[in-house]
């Protein structure tokens, strides 16, 4: 269930030439607030790839950065806490209660809620994990303010609106939306959509500890278990540096195993488009573009995929795209780097030969020498 | 039981084209769907039902249209159909949606009977937002699961739902308490094809559709374009890069000479690629 995206029409006969004056109430919220997203122990990598973002809109906003770690109260929480002081944090607010051990949408809801409404952010960013979405779509409706889902780039107007924009209609466009009349402005961003910004060791700032006033017995959901997802199993495809891909000009399932060894020789992830998905040759997780992961890495190998314009939005972060396609005017070479109009199936076996050898220990002490 | 399961009629987005020239959407033509992951919501809803007896009421808001995807729900065995349709709800971001639909199901609460479950899809095609599912959750009060795989133990005595819920580094297995809304993840249930006689009934059983003061609607402001906090100010073709690929020609060695292109565009590449690949 979803909004329909605005038709172009309705955006220009809507309210969008029509900005009233903020309302009074909302004056006093400033700066430009990340949350810092960290399960069990580990804060997720787009939290940091929001901070890069936010800093860059604070600082046209003249306004502090801040940090919003939730977590329970130990090691792991302020860790999280000093590490946002090394990505950019002028300040961080922080609720440590051993009730946020687990990701639970009741608690943590509260307590990013009443953060927010004690030291009221103008703008609030959340990564769009399922735990950041879950999250950020409780916190909009219980603050009644406008929420933006998969933002692909962010910026302040001249009036200092955040103008949000992401694709709509399944990729195809892309659309800038802003929360004129509310606040805070929240927006959410997929991990890899903005770059990992450089770390720089600094001391910790100012931490302002806020309380999470609730008991165990306030809250009714429990966690039975968690099942981490072995290593072998989990797929690593959002953050690989490099990434062999297959799509519907393989023919058949069995051709995939030809990505997946490319894949294996490159030390490689490998992915596929939505239709092989939607196949059941390739499970979901491995699905890269607008339904599936954004994808950011240094290569990017694509055969036997036309390129899609819901396909591009997940590659066009990479590096070096490369692609192999029998048909030249697969919109895929109107985005690759590099292109070579054959057949997949045929080029990919000598391909995973030829780097085999290329990139043997041999062929590392040429390089090396 | 009663169980309310929100569906979206979506175009099918892999469907639709962009006008080469002015930049629009080119509607015509492209086919509608009930979006995908509300399809395995329904089939979790079915599943219960058959399994715990009780009744599954379908909701969509839409344009009248919409009644088509009701009524292939019903062909899937959902036992009522409710259509929420109106001009005023046209427009609506995911706040706007989300009061409209906990509206119409507070009047299906006091017409139907109250729901122990609602169910949605994770999120729909066309928005990919995934909002809706926790919004119609915060405004009804109920509990929430979201990005569920599988519902692994439901007690209508105890007023428990235990849930496999996907986190970005795991499965939690959650308990909450009933009444409760679950939006389902993807491909952990096959929808069922319609039995004979649920195709039959469906072609002719009646559709509830209410406008915003059929549902109770208190105040329309909250509604449609009014009531959305967010406004789409631009809507734009992504821009093009500006030079295509460099095409490497299909001659006696073709795998080499792509690496070769490949290592000439990114020298450090090779040394990169050399270490990844070290053990294989």
């Amino acid at each position: 269930m979803s909004t329909a995206p605005k038709t172009p029409s309705q955006a220009a006969g809507g309210r969008a030439s029509t900005k009233k004056e903020l309302p009074e109430h909302f004056k006093a919220y400033k700066h430009v607030w990340v949350f810092i997203e960290q399960e069990r122990g580990v804060v997720h990598p787009v939290s940091w790839e929001l901070m890069g973002a936010g800093r860059k809109l604070a600082d046209k906003l003249k306004v502090d950065l801040a940090a919003v770690v939730i977590g329970p109260d130990g090691e792991a929480t302020q860790h999280a806490a000093a590490e946002s002081f090394c990505y950019g944090a002028d300040l961080v607010y922080m609720v440590a209660d051993n009730l946020l051990a687990d990701y639970r949408n009741e608690s943590y809801t509260k307590a990013l809620t009443d953060v927010v409404n004690t030291y009221k952010p103008e703008i609030l960013l959340l990564g769009a994990t399922t735990l950041g979405r879950d999250l950020a779509g409780s916190v909009a409706t219980t603050l009644l303010t406008g929420l933006t889902a998969d933002c692909t780039e962010l910026d302040v107007d001249a009036d200092g609106s955040l103008a949000a924009t992401r694709p709509t209609f399944g990729g195809s466009l892309l659309c800038t939306i802003y929360t004129l009349n509310y606040r805070p402005q929240m927006a959410t961003v997929r991990p890899r959509v903005m770059p990992m910004p450089e770390r720089v060791v600094r001391d910790t700032g100012r931490i302002v500890s806020h309380p999470l006033d609730l008991v165990e017995d306030d809250i009714v959901t429990k966690v039975l278990s968690f099942l981490p997802d072995r290593d072998s199993a989990k797929s690593n495809l959002a953050y690989a540096d490099v990434v062999v891909a297959g799509g519907l000009g393989l023919g058949s399932p069995e051709n995939f195993q030809l990505v997946r060894q490319l894949a294996t020789v490159l030390g490689a992830e490998y992915g596929c488009s939505r239709p092989l998905v939607q196949k059941g040759w390739v499970t979901s997780d491995r699905q890269i573009g607008q339904t599936g992961k954004t994808i950011r890495p240094k290569l990017y190998i694509a055969a036997g995929i036309s390129g899609a314009i819901q396909h591009r939005v997940g590659v066009e972060g990479a590096d070096l795209i490369v692609a192999i396609n029998t048909d030249k005017n697969a919109p895929i070479f109107e985005f690759a780097h590099v292109g070579i109009v054959t057949d997949a199936i045929r080029l990919l076996p000598a391909l995973t030969a030829a780097f085999r050898a290329r990139l043997s220990p041999h062929s590392r002490d040429r390089i090396a020498s | 039981m009663h169980i309310v399961v929100c569906i979206k009629q979506v175009p099918d987005s892999a469907q639709i084209r962009v006008h080469p020239v002015t930049n629009t959407i080119m509607r015509q033509g492209v086919p509608t769907i009930i979006n995908p992951y509300d399809l395995f919501a329904l089939e979790a809803a079915l599943e219960l039902r058959d399994k715990f007896g009780g009744e599954v009421t379908v909701l969509t808001m839409g344009p009248p249209s919409a009644e088509d995807s009701l009524r292939k729900a019903l062909t899937f065995g959902a036992d009522r159909a409710v259509l929420l349709t109106d001009r005023f709800f046209a427009g609506a971001d995911t706040l706007a949606t989300t009061y409209a639909l906990a509206t119409a199901i507070r009047k299906i609460s006091t017409e139907f009977g109250p729901p122990d479950l609602v169910f949605t899809g994770k999120q729909t095609i066309d928005g990919d937002t995934a909002q809706v599912g926790p919004g119609i959750a915060k405004r009804l009060g109920l509990l929430q699961l979201t990005y569920v795989a599988k519902i692994s133990a439901l007690d209508l005595e105890a007023r428990t739902i235990d849930a496999e819920r996907r986190s970005e580094g795991g499965v939690q297995i959650l308990r909450t308490r009933l009444p409760c809304l679950v939006t389902m993840l993807e491909a952990t249930n096959q929808i069922r094809r319609g039995a004979m006689a649920d195709a039959l009934r469906a072609a002719r059983a009646p559709i509830v559709k209410w406008s915003a003061q059929d549902a109770g609607v208190e105040d329309i402001s909250k509604c449609g374009l009014r009531g959305s906090p967010t406004i789409v100010k631009r809507v734009f073709a992504p821009a093009a890069r500006s030079e295509k690929a460099a095409l490497i020609e299909v001659g006696e060695q073709p795998a080499e000479a792509l690496i070769e292109a490949i290592f000439k565009r990114q020298p450090p590449l090779e040394a990169e690629l050399a270490t990844l690949a070290r053990g294989y």
